[in-house]
């Protein structure tokens, strides 16, 4: 048996017959996927005549303020998990508490707003400038940074490697956090009021839409490119990414990694806090926020690959379009399915690609 | 050497669960109906749910959320089936027929589920499975035809059952002694032994022929079966069920349980359950927790903490600090000393802890 193994491992090339079986499977798939997206496109351009958005070709304004819609929850998506996915891909830990740094820094920032124009009810656009919308954006990120570095120097930074129990531990920070913003908070949902500027509404295709939408959605698209330029045009973004490659490899160059492992995770915490105040301003938190944005987290970087930025924003399109679209136009006494779509492209793209879509295997 | 530590610590461990489960079978007739029908009653609810959590992680080196999931999609399943009334498909059927629909739902679930996650391990098959609970708490409170988000209510146990909590108790207690016992017994079986083999080195067994994804799968099915078994008597004994009970709380608690008991040991579910249950109901009675200001409500930062304190203690949980304990004492008397062990508590306290569980595992 060995020698028929040695003899055809010699007489062929180091790839073989895996890789190109591994190549006909995979243009099935596509097959697949592309008559998929294609009855999708399909529907929604000709036949969703009974939707509550209706056919794309009747409707082109709807079409377009649902892409947008899209693309707005893709960018809160984008600005929530990539510090989640960050963290996982330099350091392996899965922070169960990213959910609640969200709801932390969420409620401190309305409490901050809520010093700074002197109400504590009916806050609206009117009161609030510029800055009493972004000093209290960076106090409840800063905060939610500072706890996660914490939570990073006490409780993980001597059992590196040891996964599930790192889950675990941030899991039981998370359960103590929840309950303690609770007891602070009150069970009330919370809202931030945005900033006077951003509060119109524009004209698209006939549509009335938020400018604020369109404000979150630069902001996300700032943050995403402040973080391309840190990872791949700084010393320490370098580094960063070196480290997900082979840790190892960076310890034996001499560089003290575990500053690299802190800068992270406080990097990475802030963007989970930055995550919540933008979430407040755009709809509003509750208990039960972490939990639900812990989800869409998972939901993003399961679908885009852990520990990868770029899989962090094609999640993040792929699962802001599947919810802002699955509502729109299912018919509508189905409307209320639409959360099984989620669960189908997850499955279709765990199918195709266990790790996600930029993810690698362990 | 190790062989008689590991046989003599086979034959105490037999010799406590059988203490236990004897202890629990005259229970009704010490104890008071509270602590018997509510806060043991739940225990081995509990405790029958997060066995098939401490099974997949210990046997398959699979931690799975969404074990509390399924045993609601038992819980709906018999909803759906029994209630006449109220919210739901309102069938009708005999609750004999439907405990039979329900296993078969929660099989069929797990299996689709295990099925699309076989393909991922570790720290994703987690994530994956705490995102299946979410979207399972999601389609139970949003899909009005099936429950909706007030749930189902008046579902009443078969008359063998109803009006007999006794009765659902030493139901209970048949079933975790089954749960239990066959868990055990899988472990020598060839099956058992392949998930072993996939848990240590999956590529190995997978280059030895064994289909690991189905293997996954199968485990994962056979978790869903007992989880539906617990989803089941949780229904009786509740009479109702709702959404937020599958939640996302809910679920973290289970594996809560787990992990307080020992997410290694088998034991450690029923003892982990029964540690989180006794805190729930009693805690807050002692005059001390609330002079610290933790009052009822902050019931939750106290768990947190326990959870937090176990963790970074002893990742074993309560039954390996117990089987910590007794290699403690039983190692001077059946083996020889080694300096090393002879230094006894100069040695750090990892290696004397996690030694002989890994140990075990291999003996069982």
């Amino acid at each position: 048996m060995t020698a028929d193994v040695v003899s055809d491992s010699l007489e062929q090339p180091l790839v073989p017959r895996p890789h190109l079986g591994r190549r006909r499977r995979w243009d099935w798939k596509l097959v697949t996927g592309a008559v998929l997206i294609a009855l999708v496109l399909a529907w929604i351009l000709f036949f969703a005549r009974g939707t509550s958005a209706g056919a794309a070709i009747d409707e082109p304004g709807k079409f377009v303020v649902t892409l947008l819609d899209g693309l707005t929850l893709a960018g809160l998506y984008f600005i929530v998990a990539s510090g989640f996915t960050l963290i996982f891909g330099l350091m392996r830990t899965v922070n169960m508490a990213h959910g609640s740094l969200f709801l932390l820094a969420a409620y401190i920032a309305v409490e901050v707003q809520q010093r700074m124009v002197g109400k504590t009810r009916n806050i609206t656009s009117d009161d609030v400038d510029m800055w009493s919308w972004a000093l209290p954006l960076l106090i409840g990120s800063a905060i939610a940074a500072v706890i996660g570095f914490v939570i990073f120097a006490v409780f993980l930074r001597w059992n590196h490697g040891q996964e599930l129990r790192q889950a675990l531990i941030t899991l039981a920070i998370s359960v103590i956090l929840a309950d303690q913003i609770l007891a602070h908070a009150g069970g009330l949902a919370e809202s931030m009021a945005w900033p006077k500027g951003v509060t119109h509404f524009t004209q698209i295709f006939g549509q009335r839409y938020a400018t604020s939408r369109l404000f979150v959605l630069a902001i996300a698209l700032v943050v995403g490119g402040a973080l391309w330029l840190w990872l791949n045009r700084t010393r320490m973004g370098i580094v960063i990414r070196a480290g997900v490659a082979d840790e190892q490899m960076v310890r034996a160059l001499g560089i003290n990694i575990g500053i690299v492992f802190a800068i992270t995770f406080f990097v990475g915490s802030f963007l989970a806090g930055m995550g919540g105040v933008m979430v407040a301003s755009f709809a509003g938190v509750s208990t039960g926020a972490d939990g639900q944005w812990l989800l869409h987290s998972l939901v993003v970087v399961i679908i885009g690959g852990l520990g990868s930025i770029r899989g962090a924003v094609a999640g993040a399109v792929l699962y802001g379009m599947v919810s802002a679209f699955a509502p729109a136009y299912l018919p509508r006494d189905y409307t209320y399915y639409s959360i099984i779509f989620t669960f189908g492209l997850l499955a279709i793209v765990l199918a195709v690609r266990p790790y996600g879509l930029f993810g690698r295997p362990e | 050497m190790n062989e008689t530590i590991a046989s003599s610590r086979r034959t105490i461990r037999t010799a406590v669960v059988v203490a236990a489960v004897a202890l629990l079978l005259v229970m009704p007739l010490i104890g008071t109906d509270f602590f018997v029908n509510f806060a043991l009653t739940r225990t081995l609810i509990l405790g029958v749910a997060a066995s098939s959590i401490v099974f997949l992680s210990s046997s398959v080196g699979m931690v799975s959320l969404a074990q509390y999931l399924l045993v609601g999609v038992a819980g709906f399943t018999i909803g759906n089936c029994v209630a006449e009334s109220g919210k739901g498909l309102k069938l009708g059927l005999n609750p004999w027929l439907a405990v039979v629909i329900a296993l078969a739902a929660s099989v069929l679930v797990a299996l689709v589920l295990g099925a699309i996650g076989s393909r991922t391990t570790g720290i994703y098959f987690l994530m994956l499975t705490l995102t299946y609970a979410v979207i399972g708490y999601y389609v139970f409170s949003q899909v009005t035809s099936i429950s909706g988000f007030g749930g189902i209510t008046g579902v009443d146990p078969p008359g063998f059952f109803h009006e007999h909590p006794v009765r659902i108790y030493f139901g209970l207690l048949v079933l975790s002694v089954v749960v239990y016992a066959g868990l055990r017994a899988l472990r020598r079986t060839p099956f058992g032994l392949s998930l072993e083999g996939i848990r240590d080195d999956p590529v190995r067994m997978g280059a030895l022929g064994f289909n690991v994804p189905l293997h996954r799968t199968l485990a994962f099915t056979l978790a869903g079966l007992i989880a539906g078994a617990a989803g089941v008597f949780n229904i009786w004994w509740n009479g109702q069920i709702d959404p937020t009970s599958v939640a996302i709380g809910p679920t973290l608690d289970l594996l809560v349980v787990a992990v307080i008991g020992g997410i290694g040991n088998l034991e450690g579910a029923w003892l982990g359950a029964f540690v989180y249950v006794v805190a729930n109901n009693y805690l807050r009675s002692l005059p001390l927790v609330d002079h610290i200001g933790i009052t009822e409500a902050r019931f939750n930062t106290v768990v947190g903490a326990l959870v937090l304190l176990i963790v970074v203690l002893s990742p074993e949980g309560l039954s390996g600090i117990f089987a910590g304990l007794f290699d403690r004492v039983s190692r001077p008397r059946s083996a020889p000393l080694t300096p090393a062990t002879a230094g006894g508590p100069a040695a750090p306290p990892s290696s004397t802890n996690q030694q002989p569980t890994s140990n075990m595992e291999e003996q069982q």
